[in-house]
């Protein structure tokens, strides 16, 4: 079983009223794309937010990973909007 | 390379990181890149969140491309969070090298990387109240240009 942190910020922090969250991993979601379809899979605003609409980006143990990136043991993900810095 | 990242609530000087530089008689060139908060009438502020820990590495991986690619004897990255009010001032980028063409082109790489792939995200604080800022494709077009090269 793999138990990962989830870290959510911004527009997508205030959407889920969540900054963060541990949660452990059914088997068959073993991939970024996995696990986006694993949590809007829980409906409303999950569903509004990452069921394809909008765009956001994920990083795995602070790095951009891609939607077909591997998700390591114990990794520390994140998933935000598209960043506006500088 | 010397290479300063920084990511902080507090103001920065130009003047005292361009002085940081001074004395190093390897360095003929130093361009210096300012962001600042533009357009928001008084009272209004623009708000900067980051995430910890990701911000400052993505920054080092940033500076330390641009160093891959152009002979740079030095990079200083300042980037503020928080609460900024109208005219303040948000990003620092200096880029030090022998020669004007490293020190321009890095600057610029640097704040079109900057711009894309650091986490930080802007909220507008208006009289209309708090809305977050919109990513612009023309930030993302910006980068492209250097991996085509």
């Amino acid at each position: 079983m793999n138990t990962i942190k989830i870290l959510y910020f911004a527009r997508l922090r205030e959407a889920f009223a969540c900054a963060e969250e541990n949660v452990t991993l059914p088997a068959e979601v073993h991939n970024v794309a996995a696990l986006i379809g694993w949590l809007a899979a829980r409906g409303g605003v999950w569903t509004d937010e990452l069921g394809g609409k909008r765009v956001f980006r994920v990083a795995i143990n602070q790095d951009m990973a891609r939607f077909d990136a591997p998700i390591p043991p114990g990794a520390e993900v994140a998933i935000f909007p598209p960043v506006t810095g500088g | 390379m010397q290479a300063v990242i920084r990511v902080q609530q507090r103001d920065f000087s130009l003047a005292e990181e361009y002085d940081c530089l001074a004395g190093r008689t390897d360095i003929g060139a130093i361009v210096a890149f300012v962001g600042r908060v533009r357009d928001l009438a008084p009272g209004e502020a623009l708000e900067l969140e980051h995430y910890p820990g990701m911000t400052e590495k993505a920054l080092a991986g940033i500076a330390e491309a641009a160093q891959q690619r152009w002979p740079l004897q030095a990079v200083t990255v300042i980037h503020r969070v928080g609460k900024l009010g109208p005219a303040e001032q948000i990003v620092l980028v200096l880029t030090a090298s022998t020669h004007r063409a490293a020190a321009y082109e890095a600057n610029a790489f640097i704040m079109d990387y900057l711009k894309t792939e650091a986490p930080f995200w802007k909220r507008e604080h208006t009289a209309q109240g708090a809305q977050w800022v919109d990513a612009r494709e023309s930030d993302e077009t910006a980068k492209l240009r250097w991996e085509k090269q």
